[in-house]
Parts: structure tokens; C-alpha cells; sequence
């Protein structure tokens, strides 16, 4: 195999892990067999359905606006992925969708506007991937983790409630817990890189031929923004699900905790 | 003269059950108000109402003749303190605690107001997690009394209480009424503690008002004993 090539055996080999994974979530009664198969089966689908349109994109005379279209399209799927795994606060959507726009023209501005990379397909839509898809998973913490913060503490939030406090005084010590735990991972997985792991684009580059010193810069530019996209849009949500979670006038909402 | 809340055809439902059916019922200014009823008969849920830490389906509430949805809720909040059946204690010292009521609050004040609900004024330094569950709950009420509340709601304090403690916290909250001129509305389902403590009863039973008037009433006695027969079948 040259650089980064992997055929189907390369591919079926990969595959033992899974395996593993399967038997030992047979042998221990984890039940999470089925998820496995399911996400194993649909990474695969959506990446090669990725590859294609990344091919069909990054087609020599193709319009740039059509990767941004693209960009768009997967703000729009990650907020309502918040939507799905957070619905316990009500209309956390429009929250999300503003969050992560918001984030990502900041993001991209700064990417494209200080010619980090230059501004063509094969730039625009990776890193747009990376930034959503790095700040969806803080974010979808940010919200449910301020969700069930306040049901847990539902007693000492009325209790505050009851002294007159608004919904926002009464809200923010459990917040602030709630965003320190969405963006821990991402801080301690920023502390490690290097040292524990060598993060996605900086393997990508190296595996591709790229020096690795200039692969590091990469990945460095790429970690420092991600980092700054995930704390903005986990802020953002948890400011935004703890207006939801509240009435207009200062009451807690009935809150029903989700199975998953 | 109004009273201190108008209770006017009040229904609180959540889903479909009926936590409050069309409850008509005055607490009068002046007098300690009791409500009593067994478990989910609606005694908790129509004192919450009088905060708006719940609002009613339907039906209105009177705050001293004012319509309680037109006040400012924070505001109201301030006027109408609770003490709930569980001490709720913040992380940290007294002292801390009770700057969450007023975070401007001086340590002078703090210790008098220690004083006022007969704790000692050197626990201001002591962690919460250290106190018996009579402290923690007088703590609750100093908190409370921070913000010079008109009404306190007392939603059952005791229930978590050794007798001794129960007893001592009634005759503190019976001090300051007669010393602060603060009106009383508390929350029991003990007997002992409406014959102790009632100037005014409101009996609950399944979201109605079973009774409302003088505890000395034999009409009162009745319904007490038809909650007590009911629980005890």
C-alpha cells in the first residue's frame, strides 16, 4: 500500500476491531451490538457518500458556492441533531442553528480572511466538517447537561427562585457546570494532543506524504480554532436552554429526563 | 379590609390530572393560616400558587386585593418568602447562604437576623453540610427572612424534624409573627400542629377545599377525621 491507500482487504481487516468490540459487548450483555452494526454500517454509508460529493466538489472549474452550500446544509443537520439528542429543552433549534452559524462565519472568517488556507473546496468543506462536527458533540452536551442540572437541582433552583432571584441568577452556578462539563473533553483532549494522540488532520497529512512539522502547524490552527468554536456554541447553548428551560416569568419548566 | 390571598374558582391541572379543581377560598390577614390535607390532596400546589413558583390553569389570586398575575414576579417573590419541607442549603458556609438572599448583606445583620430565628450568631463560619436538620432548616428560614418578607409560606417545615426540633422552630415562627408582624401560612398534615397553631384552618382533600374557617369548629374536627379515616384505610 502507498500513501493512504486502502483497499477492501485493508478496509475488511479494519473491520476485526468492530469484532472485538462486538464480542465483548455480547460477552458482557452490553446490548450495544446493534448500535455498533448501525453505526459502523452508516459511517461507512455517509463517508462514501462524503468521498463522492467531496469528488463531484472539488471537480476543476466547479463554483466554490456549492462547498458552501454544503457548509450550510451540515450547520443545519448538526443543530437539528442537537434538537434530537437535547429534547428536553424546548425549542433549542433556533438556538442551535444560530450558535453554530454564528461560530462557523466567525471560524471561517477568521480561516479564510488571514489566509490560513486559501479559500477553495478541498479547504472549505473539511475544515467546516471538523469545526460543526467537533462543536456538535459540546454543544448537544451543553444543552442536555444544563437540562438535567436543573432537574437534579430542581429543589435549590426554587429555593433561589423563591428569594426573588431571576431565572438567570437562578440558572447560572448550575450552567456554569453544565458548559465546564461539555468542554472538559475538549480541553483535556487539546492538553494531550501530542503526547496521548495525534489528532485527525495531523495523521491525515502525515499519513498523505506531509512533513510532519508542517502537518503539527496545521493541526495546531485547526485545534485552537475548534477549540475556540466549541466554548462559543457550548456557551451560547447553555445561555440559550437555560432562557428554554425557564418561563417568562421566572418559573423552572416541568423537565422529563430522556432514557438515552 | 381584602384579604391576604383571594382564592377565586382556581384550577390547576398538569396533564391530565387535576392537582386543584375549582378552588374558592379566602386566607385572611392577620390570622396564622393552616392547610392541612393528606398527601396530594393540593395543599403544597395551592401554596406555590402564591409565589407563582406555579400559576393557575384557570381562576384568579389575589395578593391583598391585587391580582397576583399584574405584580412583578420577582418582586412578589421577595414580599411572599418560603421555607420548603426540605432544607435546601447552598454549598459553602452560613454565611454564604445567607448572602445569596442579599449578597450586600453585613455580617452585623446577619448575626441579628441568626439571632432572630434562635440560632447562635458564631455559625455564620460553619459549613452547611455540618448542621443538624433544625439548624439547617432555621438557616433556611434566616435566608428567607434576609429579604423582609410580608408573608412567609411555610410548606410542611417540620416534617423532617425530631419532635423537640418541630416544636421550637413552631414557636420561632410564632415569635416573629408576633415580633415582625409577618403572616403566617403553613402547610401540615399534622393534628397536633393545628391544634398548637391554628387561628385560621383550610382543610384539602383530592385538589378541593373540604373546609375552610375556625379550627375550633366541629365542622373542622369532622373533616380532619375524615382525612385521618381515609389514610388510615
Amino acid at each position: 500500500m502507498g500513501q493512504g491507500d486502502v483497499n477492501a482487504l485493508g478496509l475488511t481487516t479494519s473491520l476485526i476491531l468492530i469484532g472485538v468490540a462486538l464480542a465483548i459487548s455480547f460477552g458482557q450483555q452490553l446490548r450495544l451490538e446493534k448500535q455498533l452494526v448501525w453505526a459502523t454500517v452508516r459511517a461507512f454509508a455517509q463517508l462514501i457518500v462524503m468521498g463522492f460529493v467531496l469528488a463531484w466538489l472539488l471537480e476543476p472549474g466547479r463554483s466554490i458556492a456549492y462547498s458552501w452550500l454544503w457548509v450550510v446544509g451540515m450547520v443545519i443537520f448538526a443543530a437539528w441533531t442537537v434538537r434530537n439528542r437535547a429534547p428536553e429543552v424546548p425549542g433549542i433549534f433556533p438556538v442551535a442553528l444560530v450558535a453554530l452559524t454564528a461560530s462557523m462565519v466567525v471560524t471561517m472568517g477568521v480561516i479564510f480572511g488571514l489566509s490560513i488556507f486559501p479559500m477553495e473546496a478541498r479547504a472549505i468543506v473539511p475544515l467546516g466538517g471538523m469545526m460543526i462536527g467537533n462543536s456538535m458533540g459540546s454543544t448537544v452536551l451543553a444543552a442536555r447537561r444544563t437540562a438535567d442540572e436543573l432537574k437534579d437541582k430542581r429543589s435549590e433552583v426554587e429555593a433561589r427562585l423563591a428569594l426573588g432571584h431571576s431565572s438567570a441568577q437562578a440558572g447560572k452556578p448550575y450552567v456554569r457546570n453544565a458548559i465546564r462539563t461539555a468542554l472538559t473533553p475538549r480541553i483535556e483532549s487539546a492538553k494531550a494532543a501530542g503526547l496521548v494522540f495525534l489528532p485527525g488532520a495531523m495523521t491525515g497529512l502525515i499519513l498523505a506524504g506531509v512533513d510532519p512539522v508542517d502537518a503539527v502547524l496545521v493541526q495546531a490552527a485547526i485545534m485552537y480554532l475548534i477549540l475556540g468554536t466549541a466554548a462559543t456554541t457550548s456557551v451560547v447553548i447553555g445561555l440559550g436552554s437555560l432562557r428554554r428551560l425557564f418561563t417568562s416569568d421566572h418559573r423552572l419548566r416541568r423537565l422529563v429526563r430522556e432514557s438515552n | 379590609m381584602s384579604d391576604l390571598f383571594t382564592f377565586e374558582d382556581v384550577s390547576v391541572t398538569a396533564g391530565d390530572v387535576t392537582i386543584l379543581n375549582r378552588a374558592s377560598v379566602r386566607l385572611p390577614i392577620g390570622k396564622l393560616t393552616l392547610l392541612a390535607g393528606e398527601s396530594g390532596s393540593g395543599k403544597t400546589s395551592l401554596l406555590r400558587l402564591c409565589n407563582r413558583l406555579d400559576v393557575p390553569t384557570s381562576g384568579q389570586i389575589l395578593f391583598r386585593g391585587t391580582n397576583l398575575l399584574s405584580l412583578d414576579p420577582l418582586e412578589l417573590r421577595r414580599r411572599v418568602g418560603m421555607v420548603f419541607q426540605q432544607p435546601v442549603l447552598f454549598g459553602g458556609t452560613v454565611s454564604d447562604n445567607l448572602h445569596v438572599a442579599d449578597p450586600s448583606a453585613t455580617e452585623e445583620r446577619m448575626r441579628d437576623t441568626l439571632r432572630l430565628v434562635e440560632l447562635p450568631p458564631d455559625l455564620l463560619d460553619r459549613v452547611g453540610d455540618d448542621l443538624s436538620g433544625g439548624e439547617a432548616q432555621r438557616v433556611c428560614l434566616a435566608r428567607t427572612l434576609l429579604c423582609e418578607p410580608e408573608v412567609l409560606l411555610m410548606d410542611e417545615p417540620t416534617a423532617a424534624l425530631h419532635p423537640a426540633a418541630q416544636r421550637a422552630l413552631e414557636r420561632t415562627v410564632q415569635g416573629l409573627r408576633r415580633t415582625a408582624g409577618i403572616e403566617i401560612v403553613w402547610v401540615t398534615h399534622d393534628i397536633g400542629q393545628i391544634e398548637r397553631m391554628a387561628d385560621h384552618l383550610i382543610v384539602l382533600h383530592a385538589g378541593e377545599i373540604l373546609y375552610t374557617g375556625s379550627p375550633a369548629n366541629p365542622d373542622a374536627t369532622a373533616a380532619l377525621a375524615r382525612l385521618g379515616g381515609e389514610e388510615g384505610s
